[in-house]
């Protein structure tokens, strides 16, 4: 099993896009919050002055009060402090608050605009990111974002804190405070350098995720197959070998990250002991008092575990940039389908459509699925697709539906070319039934409002009576309400192809496209259903491909499909005489026609 | 859309609350082959955590050298210590007499920097090989972290190997993933950003109260007086949040399953204009994951404010009474200061835990989601059959039929024909709904057996039982005369080879998809798999050929293409007994016609079961077993059954009610 393609090195270029597609995605994000963030901003400030304040009394404290002997002063100072301390732990309280807000808020909204980003993908987007990586994108990469978010707030504190320490650290001693001068971007240049190094870890580790879960997705929809040919072990293999990826590339950055607090503790712990060495002789040349030492102490201890705290959250930031990367990346992704910039309303009739010298190719493929395809389907008739495997029967469904662009010709459904409808104008009236009769997990009542979540339980009884299912769902427990597993796999395939033609039928449709929806019927089902179904659809335009002749035979015409070319249009009695590929298909069943004759 | 699991019962729930406390032991488990090496950290922790101290003591000393020097230097030389204490108590300065009292006075000389330079240089030497220690245990943590979550996602991936079948088709997909992708990471974040930080601070609390006991027995009861107070706080905060967390880890499995959902049926969704339902509906759920992680962070950040208040009123409470204790001359000025950096210390590492303590209960509410798959009901425990599979059944051998009947595979011996008999079994998913009763049927070696009758009549569910996805309720099914209960499952499953009508491909190349069949295929046998299926044709002519890799789901080949490769899978597998089940349904009859030929030489030799609706298939069966509500109605050959003008006569006509007018 390959693993998934991983870009080249990414390189400087890529970098930038990544911390670029971060403060891309913060401002569209946190734009809504600005009113907060500022309000935050301040009470974030009046608590780092708060704080700063607190060595101040504590010098003062020391100075006036211990040194002195001067008990009255440490409980008059205290008192302060402790006014001061009960109000930074509001504001304390108020800024996580907000913090929470803000990521949470900006997490779900995140989540809602790739949701709603990946529903206006046609087909080949979903394929290209595959739907594995769009879920952990959806969920897990917003979770990176949200994470870093939470804490963004926190550190933007810590950085205030920082400056303001310094600046205080500055007014006692302008001498001493040179060691900070130092210290501080030492410290910002080793813990920034790791941060560094770290980022490309973070980006192969969510891209490991993804594979972690595509293999894990394919274990879970493929569990029949899997436990059939014994291959549980082979998988476990497999499994393994995507864990010990990511936990590769976890143990690296992980490790790298370990060095980080203790750099800091040293140069903090080494910063102080330099802070006495060169105070004591500041105060020895009685330039210092000895009271402004400890606060400068105190002031060097919080500046550097103010940095700390900024490392301890920005641990989180390799993450959030390779995740803010991979969630742009959806958002960035322009539906190669989009609406019409002004829509036309299709003339009519209803439910019509015309293939006009219709030419495709699926992307990344050589050979055109379809080339020179012209045919006309008008409301009232039924039209049977038929063709050996491959020759583009679906395609032509998917055409009608404009899930994919045409590369050359044109489709036309009531009338009007679908690239200048509107999506939602273009597949209103039409009801599809697809080939593998996917149902959701839930009820067959709500599988089958999907198309039309108003229809009343009558409208249900009757679209499940046409689509000869009535029977079974009455003796399933609960009727409408019984449970659907994902899938569909509690029901027989007979079964799910007839609750999906069910589906179909409860929306009040123009065009009906049957995707060999018929093929796990038994005949008997097959064709009661086929003749109820003519009666509900009457007015439609319908659509069936087909492989049996038998379900077709009856279509007002036929479309005979081969290797994505038209080689007969006709009812099944002209193409019996003119069309030798149909002559060959139904030649092949001739074995079943003639036992039965 | 959202997939509701079924309710449980109250008992259900005990004995699910059971299997979750193994699965909680299990989880501990995982972690118990770290004991060593936790002991280790743990006592490098201790040591850098002494040496830190030792360090903030020489720190104490230098201030004290500092100060004593300052005020030497303000007495003049020659008198001593007791002389100028003798002096200040004379003019009324007793206080400062008493303070002056504890410091190494010499009256006359300056701040011996020889001295401060010695201690400092001492504290930067200790600071620096403290801080290794610090590093180290770290270094490990991330190791240890990482080992361990590699072997809960194993754990929990291997569990899925065990669960029944019935656990996948119950509960969504997305959900699965997410305890398993979602959760572990979350509990990845827990162990590497709170473990090695909860362990070193730990130490350090437990270190710095020693020795602040040592210092000043009484500032340091003032000092941990306010810890049952702090302890009380958390635990009521951290109470509160929890049912949060474990909401919010919910909903995100929840809405991962949504996501995954709706994402596989994307075109669905697109093709009926659903986009804004199923939006509403994720963003209804996402409203839910969104109220749960607010209110779980917003009551963790309220930790943190509330111990460093507690803190602080300590620190002034030991200011107070430790100014007055030097002014009283019962402490020294550097102990205080020393006390002071203790004091503070020990809230640090304290306040660390409590900025911790959130994270720490987010993960255990996601390890509690990972204990609850974990504790899920596994397939029956099978008794390990006494007689290895070599024993219990005769293996593909020598005595395998001419070889040039069966599909041109170089180097394999063709597999041994089995009869498979089922005796009066009975079956159902649900209990309420009964399913397959009484079933009794026969396949004997070289027998093509096919399965017909309305759809849901049971076939599928047949070859559920026959694959033993799920175990029989009543009766029996024998293999070559053994009981399916005394063989073990994958010894039954290598028999069969199977093609069900909904194809799985999994992401990666063609000849991978295929070579799935068997492990350690040659290229030869996948290449006349493929030609056997009829895959070839198609596959030659695709750009990358056998190495075109299929993406999620396969989109790019048509459905009866997918079946063609899944068919090639199940020949290269030549197995003894062949499950086809509407294998062909999505394929053109002109094909279906091809294959069949090459089945038909695959079979030969071979046990067979087809269930399919196309007559072709079923008429060339030497046995029809046609089914109706899960039991046998009529058995016979395609003549017979005719003949006997019952329910297969019926479903025979009626395919035929529009005959082919040629």
């Amino acid at each position: 099993m390959p693993e998934p393609q991983v870009p080249a090195d990414p390189g400087t270029l890529r970098r930038q896009a990544g911390r670029e597609a971060l403060t891309r995605l913060l401002r569209t994000f946190l734009r809504p919050h600005l009113g907060l963030i500022a309000l935050m901003s301040v009470l974030s400030v009046l608590q780092a002055a708060g704080n700063l304040y607190l060595p101040v009394l504590n010098a003062g404290l020391v100075d006036k009060g211990i040194v002195s002997g001067d008990t009255g002063y440490v409980w008059h100072a205290g008192a302060e402090m402790l006014g001061i301390v009960l109000g930074t732990g509001l504001l304390s309280v108020a800024t996580a608050w907000g913090a929470s807000w803000i990521a949470m808020t900006a997490g779900a909204r995140m989540r809602s605009a790739l949701f709603r980003r990946i529903q206006e993908f046609s087909v080949a987007e979903v394929g290209r990111f595959g739907i594995p990586s769009l879920v952990t994108r959806n969920i897990n990469d917003v979770q990176q974002i949200c994470g870093l978010l939470q804490t963004a707030l926190l550190l933007a504190l810590s950085v205030v804190m920082c400056v303001g320490a310094i600046v205080m650290a500055v007014r006692e001693s302008v001498q001493l405070s040179l060691l900070l001068v130092i210290a501080v971007p030492v410290l910002a240049l080793v813990v920034g350098g790791l941060l560094y190094l770290i980022v490309p870890m973070a980006r192969t580790m969510q891209e490991r995720v993804d594979r972690i879960n595509h293999v894990l997705r394919e274990q879970i929809t493929g569990v029949r197959v899997v436990r059939a040919f014994l291959r549980t072990g082979a998988e476990q293999e497999r499994f393994g070998q995507a864990n010990d990826a990511v936990t590769e590339v976890a143990l690296r950055g992980f490790r790298i990250y370990s060095a980080i607090g203790p750099i800091i503790m040293v140069v903090t712990n080494l910063t102080s002991v330099a802070v006495i060495w060169f105070g004591g002789h500041l105060i020895s040349r009685g330039s210092l008092p000895i009271g402004d030492l400890t606060a400068l102490l105190v002031y060097v201890v919080q500046v550097l575990g103010c940095a700390m705290v900024a490392v301890s959250l920005t641990g989180t930031a390799p993450r959030a940039v390779a995740s803010a990367e991979r969630v742009a990346a959806v958002l960035d992704t322009e539906p190669a389908i989009a609406d019409p910039v002004e829509a036309v309303t299709p003339p009519g009739p209803a439910g019509a459509v015309e293939f006009r010298d219709v030419g495709f190719g699926y992307p990344g493929s050589e050979r055109p699925a379809l080339s020179g395809v012209t045919f006309t389907l008008r409301p009232g008739q039924t039209t049977g697709i038929i063709g050996s495997t491959g020759s583009g029967k679906t395609t032509v469904l998917n055409l009608i539906l404009r899930m994919f662009e045409v590369t050359e010709g044109a489709v036309l459904v009531s009338g009007a070319d679908v690239r200048q409808q509107t999506a939602a104008q273009l597949r209103a009236p039409i009801a599809l039934v697809p080939q593998s009769g996917f149902l959701f997990g839930g009820t067959v009542a709500a599988n089958l409002r999907f198309g039309l979540p108003e229809a009343t339980d009558g409208q249900l009884w009757e679209a499940l009576r046409v689509a000869q299912a009535s029977d079974f769902v009455a003796a399933m427990p609960g009727g409408l309400d019984a449970r659907i597993d994902q899938g569909g796999t509690n029901v027989s395939g007979g079964q799910r192809q007839r609750l999906s033609i069910a589906r179909a039928l409860v929306r009040p449709s123009r065009l009906y496209l049957f995707d060999d929806c018929f093929s796990a019927l038994d005949t008997a089902t097959d064709a009661r259903l086929r003749a109820e179904l003519a009666d509900a659809t009457r007015d439609a335009t319908v659509v069936i491909v087909a492989q049996r002749v038998g379900t077709i035979i009856n279509a007002d015409q036929v479309v005979v499909l081969d290797a994505g070319r038209v080689v007969g249009v006709g009812t099944h009695a002209q193409l019996l005489d003119e069309c030798a590929t149909y002559q060959e298909i139904v030649a092949s069943q001739l074995g079943e026609e003639e036992v039965a004759a | 859309m959202t997939t509701g699991r079924l309710h449980e019962t109250a008992e259900q729930k005990a004995a699910q609350a059971g299997a979750e406390a193994a699965a909680k032991a299990r989880l501990v488990a995982l972690v118990r082959p770290e004991r060593s090496r936790m002991v280790l950290l743990t006592a490098l922790a201790v040591v850098g955590v002494a040496l830190m101290i030792a360090a903030i003591a020489l720190l104490g000393r230098a201030t004290d050298v500092l100060f004593s020097g300052i005020v030497s230097r303000q007495f003049p030389g020659g008198e001593s210590k007791a002389q100028v204490l003798a002096g200040l108590r004379a003019g009324g300065h007793g206080q400062l007499a008493r303070v002056l009292g504890t410091l190494h006075l010499v009256p006359g000389t300056g701040v011996d920097f020889g001295r401060l330079g010695q201690l400092l240089g001492l504290a930067a030497a200790l600071y620096t090989v403290g801080v290794t220690l610090y590093w180290t245990p770290g270094y490990m943590m991330a190791g240890m972290a990482q080992r361990i979550v590699r072997r809960i996602r194993e754990e929990a991936e291997q569990k899925l190997a065990r669960l029944p079948l019935g656990y996948f088709d119950r509960n969504a997909h997305g959900d699965t993933l997410s305890r398993v992708t979602n959760d572990v990471d979350n509990i990845s974040t827990a162990l590497n950003e709170g473990l090695s930080p909860l362990i070193t601070s730990l130490v350090t609390v437990l270190g710095v109260t020693a020795v602040m006991f040592w210092v000043s027995p009484l500032l340091a009861a003032l000092t941990l007086a306010g810890v049952p107070l702090l302890m009380v706080i958390t635990k009521l905060v951290l109470g509160r949040a929890k049912p949060y967390f474990v909401a919010q880890w919910e909903r995100t499995g929840r809405l991962n399953g949504l996501v995954e959902e709706v994402h596989t049926a994307h075109a669905l969704v697109v093709a009926y204009g659903r986009q804004d339902a199923v939006a509403e509906e994720f963003d209804r759920q996402n409203r839910e994951l969104f109220e749960s992680g607010f209110r779980a962070q917003a009551l963790a950040g309220m930790i943190l404010p509330a111990i460093q208040f507690i803190g602080n009123v300590n620190f002034v409470m030991v200011a107070a009474l430790g100014g007055y204790q030097v002014a009283t001359g019962a402490i020294t000025l550097g102990a205080v200061q020393a006390f002071i950096q203790y004091s503070q210390r020990f809230t640090t590492p304290i306040t660390q835990i409590a900025g911790l303590l959130g994270q720490i209960q987010s993960g255990l509410a996601s390890a509690g989601r990972v204990a609850e798959l974990l504790a899920e009901p596994e397939e029956a425990a099978l008794a390990e059959p006494d007689a290895g599979p070599d024993t219990a059944l005769d293996t593909a051998s020598d005595t395998a039929p001419d070889a040039g009947a069966a599909l041109p595979l170089p180097g394999r011996a063709a597999p041994v024909a089995r009869t498979v008999r089922l005796e009066k079994v009975s079956f159902r998913y649900d209990p309420a709904t009964p399913l397959i009763e009484d079933f009794s049927l026969e396949a004997r070696p070289g027998e093509i057996v096919a399965l017909v009758g309305p759809t849901g009549a049971g076939k599928t569910t047949v070859v559920n039982l026959l694959m033993r996805f799920y175990e029989v309720d009543a009766g029996r099914i024998l293999l070559d005369g053994v009981d399916y209960r005394d063989l073990g499952r994958d010894e039954v499953r290598r028999c069969f080879g199977m093609v069900l009508q909904d194809t799985w491909l999994f992401g990666g190349t063609i000849r991978e998809n295929i070579g799935y069949g068997r492990e350690g295929a040659g290229d030869e046998e996948i290449l006349a798999a493929a030609r056997a299926a009829h895959v070839d044709e198609f596959v030659r002519v695709l750009p990358g050929g056998y190495d075109t890799v299929l993406d999620t789901d396969a989109a790019g080949l048509s459905a009866g293409q997918q079946q063609l490769l899944t068919i090639a899978r199940a020949f290269l597998a030549d197995p003894g007994i062949l499950i086809l089940d509407e294998a062909t349904s999505n394929v053109d009859t002109r094909t279906e016609a091809l294959i069949q030929d090459a089945m038909t030489r695959l079979r030969s030799g071979r046990t067979s079961f087809v269930i399919a609706h196309r007559l072709s298939t079923i008429r060339a069966a030497d046995t029809i077993v046609v089914m109706d509500g899960g039991r046998v109605v009529e058995q016979g050959d395609h003549e017979e059954l005719l003949a006997r003008e019952g329910l297969y006569h019926g479903l025979y006509r009626s395919q035929f009610t529009e005959p082919l007018a040629l």
